[in-house]
């Protein structure tokens, strides 16, 4: 009888390593299933499937543009300018070079395939989203050389009256002008000699 | 207090610690007894947190939280709700207001060092609060869907954008969509009308718990509870109430005088509560030719623009919020009040004062050429304050004093050759003796015992 009470008290005694891993192992699933159970409020939040629509790929038929003029797309509620390049016009990308502050595009969003001297995949068409870098106006195409408001300097470009941007005829940032970069270069791809899809990279690009 | 009460408190009592709460949070909670103007701003602060709460429910009984109605609701609720033009203002006016009375409420901490040990742990909840009104803030202002409210809300979450690898992803997350759209509004109501009050009220309440457990600093910055009489209370305090009670009443009732003479008469303060550009429909194609936040984010915004790459831009401004929550860990020095702190921490103090309100005053204009310099020499002020008050910790040595003099001057000087070039350098150079000045006064002339050192702190306070 009393080693029977003594076996009792013994099995009492607390296992403190069983209750710890007990104790760890409790936790460590309650806080993966926790963890795990934020995903579906964290993508809620995530565009819609009827935004991501509306924020689809757009085709755009380039032979309707002049010889030195631009249209104007919407992608993603944002204006995307396409320009048809004169080859006087990309003449004027060199001589405007020295006064850029970011010519090669090193600080400037763009897909790597337009991160060349003229900013796009065929030199004659510039693909850009018409958003100012510095506070998101949208500028104005200003193709007109030297005109009275721009100065005898001016080659040609896009002005922003919001805050006095000016870029050249690649959307490049000139110096001492508010906006920090380049205009941004949407992904874009041809898909075949004369339309274009916007927001979407060919493969042989990717 | 061991007699217990009768009847249906002494019923309540038995099953709900009403008595004791009331003893030990009012009636038995002693402050001390030479609080001055500057305490009334934390009790204000509760005040127009509850109006903001009470205002903000019955706007939402008419607002609409859609795109294509939110605007137009809000001019309904002005014009055609029975008193709305008056709830509306109240919450509008009452925003301003809040942090006005916060500002104060941060600048008393910080003069009478009621951040300092032990009270390290009320000054971190205070800053979170701080942090959530922000927000609670810039998500309410979305609401009435202006042009100043679509295009703020634009510049703000591009500044997320901003962050290298995840920032356009985030930027779309936050949005969800890939412009400021109806999403975004939807979100944005859903945050301000419940999740961030409840979190603010949470906060509020750990607050005054951390105040409770601490007590309350005073302008002498002396510890009451350190001179006890008989019955165990301090003999330079007296119970919150009636004596704090009654005393915030005043307060309140000045306050509310002060309130109902901007919400009756100039409600818009000259476009400083209520922006201009407010008043015309958000129309994502179009920017308003001047963008700016309201009135109590410019200081942090004229930080964001001193620096031209975005990035760097958005970290110096996180850094100038985030260098607050660290301030019980730069200023540990004893002496907590500026009563008896050195006249150069007192100089200090009121430089600090001037380059926050011109910081805020650069942040309502547009930029050019001149205030961008001013942005930059201002914000190296602001932060340089911070750098001098971790100096004045204690008397240092005449080599450590001209040690620091140099090396900081030395990186302003190398800062400013690196981001020079032709144009802006009759600009950068007399630009370079605001921060060099500002240094020599602060860094050379406490070798000048007369002028760097703190005075003795009485044992009791003054009255």
């Amino acid at each position: 009888m009393i080693s029977g009470v003594a076996c009792m008290s013994d099995k009492n005694i607390l296992d403190t390593k069983r209750r710890r891993f007990l104790r760890t192992l409790a936790g460590l699933i309650g806080g993966i299933g926790g963890a795990v159970s934020t995903w579906p409020f964290i993508k809620m939040m995530s565009p819609s499937a009827r935004a991501q629509a509306a924020g689809a790929p757009v085709e755009v038929d380039l032979s309707r543009i002049e010889l030195g003029g631009m249209i104007r797309e919407e992608w993603r509620g944002k204006p995307v300018w396409i320009v048809r390049r004169t080859p006087e016009m990309l003449e004027s990308l060199d001589t405007s070079e020295s006064h850029l502050r970011d010519p090669v595009s090193d600080f400037s969003e763009q897909p790597e395939y337009t991160k060349n001297s003229h900013r796009s995949i065929k030199p004659e068409y510039l693909v850009l989203v018409g958003v100012c870098t510095h506070l998101g106006c949208s500028p104005t195409f200003r193709p007109d050389i030297a005109p009275e408001d721009l100065g005898s300097h001016w080659p040609g470009g896009f002005f922003c009256a919001c805050h006095g941007s000016r870029f050249d005829l690649a959307g490049r940032v000139y110096h001492s002008v508010p906006a920090p970069r380049n205009l941004e270069v949407p992904p874009y791809r041809f898909v075949s000699a004369d339309r274009i899809v916007v927001g979407e990279s060919g493969e042989e690009n990717a | 207090m061991t007699e217990k009460a009768g009847g249906l408190i002494g019923w309540i009592d038995e099953r709900f610690p009403l008595t004791r709460l009331w003893n030990d949070h009012l009636a038995k909670y002693y402050a001390p007894k030479n609080f001055n103007l500057w305490y009334f701003f934390g009790s204000l602060a509760l005040l127009v947190l509850v109006m903001q709460i009470l205002t903000g429910i019955f706007l939402t009984m008419h607002y609409k939280p859609d795109a294509a109605l939110a605007f137009a609701s809000v001019e309904y609720i002005m014009r055609d709700v029975e008193w709305g033009w008056l709830i509306r203002y109240m919450h509008s006016t009452g925003a301003s207001a809040f942090f006005i009375i916060i500002y104060l409420h941060m600048f008393r901490g910080l003069m009478y060092g009621s951040f300092k040990k032990p009270r390290e742990l009320l000054w971190l909840v205070g800053m979170f609060i701080y942090l959530t009104l922000m927000a609670e803030a810039f998500m309410g202002y979305l609401l009435p869907w202006g042009q100043m409210s679509y295009w703020g809300a634009q510049v703000i979450i591009n500044l997320f954008g901003a962050i290298p690898y995840i920032g356009p992803d985030l930027a779309v997350w936050i949005r969800g969509d890939y412009v400021v759209s109806d999403a975004t509004l939807n979100r944005f109501f859903a945050f301000h009308v419940i999740a961030l009050p409840l979190v603010l009220v949470g906060l509020v309440f750990i607050h005054i718990m951390a105040l409770h457990e601490v007590g309350s600093n005073n302008p002498d910055g002396v510890e009451i509870k350190k001179n006890k009489n008989s019955d165990g209370n301090p003999r330079d305090g007296i119970p919150f109430h009636p004596y704090y009670t009654v005393k915030d009443i005043v307060g309140a009732v000045v306050f509310l005088l002060l309130f109902t003479i901007v919400v009756f008469y100039i409600p818009e303060m000259g476009g400083y509560f209520l922006e201009h550009n407010n008043f015309i429909e958000a129309n994502p194609l179009l920017t308003p030719e001047h963008i700016s936040p309201l009135w109590y984010f410019t200081p942090f915004y004229t930080v964001l623009r001193a620096i031209p790459d975005p990035w760097y831009g958005v970290l110096a401004m996180m850094a100038s919020i985030a260098v607050l929550f660290f301030l019980p860990w730069i200023d540990h020095n004893p002496v907590k009040s500026v009563r008896y702190r050195s006249f150069l921490y007192k100089l200090n103090l009121a430089f600090f004062v001037i380059a926050f309100f011109y910081l805020g005053y650069l942040g309502t204009l547009a930029v050019n050429p001149v205030r961008t310099e001013m942005a930059v020499r201002f914000s190296e002020l602001y932060f340089l304050f911070f750098f001098v008050l971790w100096v004045y910790n204690k008397r240092r040595t005449a080599t450590f004093y001209i040690g620091c003099f140099v090396s900081v001057v030395g990186l302003i000087t190398l800062y400013d050759y690196l981001r020079g070039y032709d144009e802006i350098w009759p600009l950068i150079v007399p630009g370079w003796t605001i921060p060099a000045v500002y240094l020599a006064i602060h860094l050379l002339l406490p070798m000048i015992k007369r002028l760097g050192s703190d005075k003795p702190v009485p044992d009791r306070v003054r009255m």
